[in-house]
C-alpha cells in the first residue's frame, strides 16, 4: 500500500536535456536555407502572374533584378524599382553597367536580368525596359512567374 | 590537494537562445524559388541592313491587342486555349517539298505530324512565330500568350524525344537535347515592336 501512496507524489519531470539539440537542428536547417532579402520593395509586391513553361533560375548570384509595380501611394503608372529605390527607364543602362562591373569578364555573358512585374502592369512598360536592356546587350532575360497554369491569369 | 571536479555549466538556458535564434531565422526567412520564363531578347539590329524576306505562308502572327484578344493570322479571333493547338499545327506542318526545301539546304519535315498544307509552314525550321502586342495590353495576357507558344514548342519536343529515344525531352543528354532545338523543332518566336 505505501508503494502506491508513493507513486502519487508527482509526475517524473521529462528529460529536457535533448530539447537544445533538437532546437539547434532546427536552428541550422533555417541558417542554412535562409535567403536575406537585399533590396526592400518600395513599390506595392508584384503579384506574378502564373505560367507552366518555367525554368528555374540556377545561378542566383548572376541574377539582377527588375521589379515593375504600382506605387505604394497609389499614383498610377507602372514604377520600375532597380536596387533600392523607384527609378525611371534611362537608369536602366548604368544599373547594368553597375551590375557587370560587379562580377568578372567571364561571367558577363551569363547575366540574366529577372523581371518580376505585377500580372496588372501594361506590356508596353515591359518593352521599353526590353529595349533599354537589348540597347546594353543584356539579352537573356526571365519573366519571373509563379508556378500554375496559365489559364489562371485569364480569370 | 584532492582534485575536485570543476563545477558543470548551467545549460538550462542553452535552449532559450537557440530558440531565440531559431526564430529569428524563421522570421527573416525568404523560402521563394526564383523560376519564369525565360527568353533571349534578339541583338540590335543594324539599320542599314535589311531584314530577310519571309514567305507569308512561314509565318505564324499572333496579335494581342489592348482589350487582351487575341488575333491568329490576321483574321481568326481565338481563345487563349485554342493558341497552343493551332501553333503546333502550325509548326508541325511540314507542308513544303523537297525540291523546294533543297534550295535551303534542309531535307523534308519526315518528323512532322500535320497535315502537309501548303498553304502553311514549309519546315519547323522555317515557321516563325511572330507576336505583336499592344502597349497597352496587360501583363498577365502577354504572359499567357508566350507561355502558350513555347508550351506548344515544348509539346512536340516531347513527342519527338518520345518517339525517337523514349524519354521526355528534359531526361535526354544535352547533346541530343542540342540536336532537337537546333535541328529538329528550334523555337523561333519573334517579337514584333508594340503598337502605340
Amino acid at each position: 500500500m505505501a508503494k502506491f501512496g508513493k507513486k502519487k507524489k508527482g509526475m517524473p519531470a521529462v528529460n529536457t536535456a535533448a530539447l537544445p539539440d533538437i532546437v539547434f537542428m532546427l536552428l541550422f536547417f533555417f541558417m542554412v536555407t535562409t535567403v536575406m532579402r537585399e533590396t526592400e520593395l518600395k513599390i506595392l509586391t508584384p503579384k506574378l502572374p502564373s505560367a507552366d513553361q518555367v525554368k528555374k533560375l540556377e545561378k542566383k548570384s548572376l541574377v539582377s533584378y527588375i521589379y515593375v509595380g504600382k506605387a505604394k501611394d497609389g499614383t498610377p503608372g507602372d514604377k520600375i524599382q532597380l536596387n533600392d529605390r523607384i527609378s525611371s527607364i534611362d537608369e536602366i543602362r548604368s544599373f547594368i553597367y553597375a551590375e557587370r562591373a560587379q562580377r568578372s569578364e567571364a561571367e558577363i555573358p551569363l547575366l540574366t536580368t529577372s523581371i518580376k512585374a505585377d500580372s496588372e502592369s501594361s506590356v508596353g512598360t515591359i518593352t521599353d525596359i526590353k529595349l533599354e536592356l537589348r540597347d546594353v546587350n543584356a539579352l537573356k532575360v526571365n519573366y519571373s512567374t509563379v508556378k500554375g497554369s496559365a489559364m489562371d491569369n485569364i480569370k | 590537494m584532492a582534485r575536485r571536479d570543476t563545477p558543470e555549466i548551467n545549460a538550462g538556458s542553452m535552449a532559450d537562445i537557440a530558440f531565440l535564434l531559431l526564430i529569428f531565422f524563421l522570421v527573416t526567412t525568404t523560402m521563394d524559388t526564383d523560376m519564369g520564363i525565360s527568353r533571349k531578347l534578339p541583338e540590335k539590329q543594324d539599320p542599314n541592313i535589311k531584314p530577310p524576306v519571309l514567305k507569308e505562308k512561314n509565318v505564324f502572327e499572333v496579335n494581342v491587342n489592348r482589350n487582351d484578344e487575341i488575333l491568329v493570322e490576321g483574321d481568326t479571333y481565338m481563345q487563349i486555349d485554342e493558341l497552343k493547338e493551332a501553333a503546333i499545327k502550325f509548326i508541325d506542318n511540314g507542308g513544303g517539298t523537297a525540291a523546294d526545301l533543297q534550295k535551303e539546304g534542309l531535307t523534308p519535315c519526315t518528323w512532322c505530324e500535320g497535315d502537309k498544307d501548303p498553304e502553311s509552314s514549309d519546315h519547323p525550321k522555317k515557321a516563325v512565330i511572330s507576336l505583336q502586342s499592344d502597349r497597352g495590353t496587360s501583363y498577365k495576357m502577354y504572359i499567357a500568350v508566350q507561355n502558350e507558344l513555347v508550351a506548344a514548342y515544348t509539346e512536340l519536343r516531347n513527342r519527338y524525344a518520345e518517339k525517337k529515344y523514349g524519354r521526355l525531352f528534359d531526361q535526354l543528354s544535352s547533346s541530343q537535347q542540342q540536336e532537337i532545338t537546333k535541328n529538329i523543332y528550334p523555337q523561333i518566336i519573334s517579337e514584333a515592336e508594340p503598337r502605340t
